[in-house]
């Protein structure tokens, strides 16, 4: 980029920062932007959480069933190789649980499932084995470094030195605090990332103008020009959840606002979806002519 | 009435089914993998993917219905990395990493293997003089857990014992090989891990390797057992000690692509050298399995010295044809 020597580098002006939302833009190759969301920090520290308990769980009960099997026989054969299955076990579990799963076609452990996130290949490309394989070698410094650190205890020089590791120890556990997406230092050797991967359900359409029609709502253009998008948005929210008190406020609301003078007699929840069809409708047909119209302040 | 319809809705209408296609389709191949479809599903999943795709660019342009955009978001995000996902199986993986991408790996990393190896050997020399000159100087380089008796104060007659420790008849064993195998995968890994931090405490670790094994040959010549305490060594050793070097390698390759990240970003440099470097460590861990068979049961169970050097031998010329033989490379 820059060829005019040494100093270019440090004139390379800066590109202004964005404040980050947290979204992130991956392109298909097909050109259309499916705007991924980066894990947040509370899903991503409950998921390790609920993994940690499924491992340590698991390994406490393996460690228990290997012990029963050994009281139950009591052979000198079962003991060695009870005790070498139960070491194999453990190494396979604290190593390579992450690595099973997240290698799998959901690329996520089953914490991460629950939480609705999965693992991705930071440029947008395809998840590799090996990528897998470094994100999940390098939990040893982030995660099992600091905790021996804080399980040592020492005396005076020892003292110290166990505390100076712990605190630099901490550098790697609040590594992902400091970086724009939010990744620890595993996904940054491994071009890596944790995004939302959700599953969403497809609701039914609630601009079905068919039966709204119907009943004979009528709304003029000055009524629908109240609003714009953003609360037409909200308002689908608010129908959506079905919550009777707040349907029942912003019901009341709409109506005064546009100056309802219909029949009054009719329930909450039909009136909001006769409005929210109606809204919908002009929002769109405006939209088709090129006025997309922010919110209700929007006077385009 | 079909004029009554917003727009939108008739769109929703008139493609649902397809969605709701590739819906079932996704689920399938989540729940076991690309296989799991039969042809004519496998066919189908791209043109869907991309019809829900263009779907979601128009919905976005066309429709206010936040549910359906995002459900389209995560429909064809679901999709996407099913269809641009890695579809290998599990064996041909297997396969690939064995012929070609180990070796590649491990090829790519000679520069870093040498300095690694340098570093060893190094503290190996000095610990090795040191504790000849003076013995105390033992009890620096290695940890008295690991020594389990095998310091200046043993008598010669002990420790030419340890060489040649039997067990009691095979017991044990295997117990040792895989506790072994265990220790030293997991000091490797963390060997590699700690080469993102500038190299420094890769390096740190080297030393105190090399140290331990130099202050051991220098016990143990001593005594004048020298001959024999090498072949105790190396029967495990060649591959044991080439797997930490190697280990060795892979963090620093990781720590100088921070530092020194060239053309490419430090981040980009760091992620290239980071998976570069996971499957030189992925090999490593199978390295020290091999190492620790050797380790727990060869040692234990071949006693002369001179088939534990040949052992030693053919075990690196082994690892060494392998990784550096010339070949063709293999297509991507």
């Amino acid at each position: 980029m820059s060829q005019q020597g040494v100093l270019g580098r440090f004139r390379r002006p800066r590109a202004p920062r964005v404040p980050y939302d947290g979204w992130r833009e991956l392109v298909t190759p097909e050109g259309v932007d499916l705007k991924l969301k980066v894990g947040a920090y509370a899903e991503r520290f409950s998921a390790l959480l609920i993994d940690f308990a499924i491992l340590f769980g698991g390994l406490a009960l393996f460690s228990l069933a290997a012990l029963g099997v050994f009281w139950a026989t009591r052979a000198t054969w079962s003991a060695e190789f009870l005790g070498v299955v139960w070491l194999l076990g453990v190494f396979v579990g604290r190593n390579f649980y992450f690595l099973i799963f997240e290698v799998g076609p959901r690329a996520a452990t089953p914490g991460k499932r629950a939480m609705g996130l999965r693992v991705a290949a930071a440029d947008g490309g395809r998840l590799t084995a090996d990528m897998v394989f470094a994100r999940n070698a390098m939990r040893e410094v982030e995660v099992f470094l600091p905790l021996t650190f804080f399980a040592a205890r020492g005396e005076g020089v020892d003292g110290a030195l166990v505390s100076l590791g712990a605190l630099w120890s901490l550098v790697f556990v609040v590594f992902p605090l400091f970086n724009r997406d939010r990744r620890r230092m595993g996904d940054l050797v491994a071009g890596t990332m944790v995004v939302k991967a959700p599953k969403k359900v497809l609701q039914p359409d609630l601009a079905d103008t068919e039966r709204t029609a119907a009943r004979g709502f009528a709304f003029t253009h000055a009524q629908l020009d109240a609003y714009g998008i953003k609360e037409l948005h909200v308002l689908e929210d608010v129908i959506r959840a079905g919550d009777r008190k707040s349907m029942a406020e912003v019901a009341a609301r709409i109506r005064a606002k546009i100056g309802w003078e219909g029949p009054s007699d009719v329930a909450d929840r039909t009136f909001l979806n006769a409005y929210y069809a109606a809204l919908r409708g002009r929002l769109e047909s405006r939209l088709l002519f090129g006025h997309r119209r922010k919110d209700k302040f929007d006077r385009s | 009435m079909a004029e009554l319809h917003l727009k939108s809705w008739r769109f929703r209408a008139e493609r649902e089914a397809d969605w709701r296609r590739l819906e079932t389709l996704l689920a399938k191949a989540e729940a076991g993998g690309a296989a799991k479809l039969k042809r004519e599903e496998l066919l189908e999943m791209p043109l869907l993917y991309r019809q829900a795709l263009s779907s979601l660019s128009v919905a976005r342009s066309i429709s206010l219905d936040q549910s359906l955009v995002a459900y389209l978001e995560s429909l064809c995000t679901r999709a996407y990395f099913i269809v641009y996902g890695a579809r290998t199986r599990l064996p041909e993986r297997i396969a690939r990493f064995f012929i070609h991408d180990w070796p590649a790996a491990v090829r790519a990393l000679w520069r870093e293997t040498l300095v690694s190896f340098v570093l060893s050997a190094a503290a190996a020399l000095v610990a090795f003089v040191l504790v000849q000159r003076d013995a105390d100087w033992f009890h620096s380089f290695v940890e008295p857990g690991l020594a389990s008796g095998r310091d200046p104060t043993a008598t010669t007659a002990s420790l030419r014992e340890t060489l040649y420790h039997q067990g009691t008849a095979g017991e044990g064993l295997s117990f040792f090989a895989t506790f072994l195998f265990t220790h030293n995968a997991q000091i490797a890994l963390f060997a590699f891990a700690l080469g993102f931090l500038l190299c420094l405490p890769t390096a740190a670790l080297l030393v105190l390797n090399g140290g331990m094994f130099g202050a051991f040959l220098a016990l143990f010549v001593s005594r004048n057992l020298g001959f024999e305490a090498g072949g105790w060594l190396m029967i495990h050793g060649a591959t044991e000690l080439y797997a930490i070097v190697l280990a060795g390698a892979a963090g620093f390759s990781i720590g100088w692509a921070v530092c020194f990240p060239g053309e490419r970003s430090r981040v980009d440099a760091a992620a290239e050298a980071g998976r570069r470097a996971a499957t030189a460590m992925a090999g490593v861990v199978v390295m020290l399995f091999v190492a620790g068979l050797l380790e727990g049961f060869g040692r234990q169970l071949i006693q002369v010295d001179l088939a534990r050097y040949a052992i030693a031998g053919t075990t690196l010329a082994a690892w060494l044809a392998y990784f550096y033989w010339p070949r063709r490379t293999a297509a991507p």
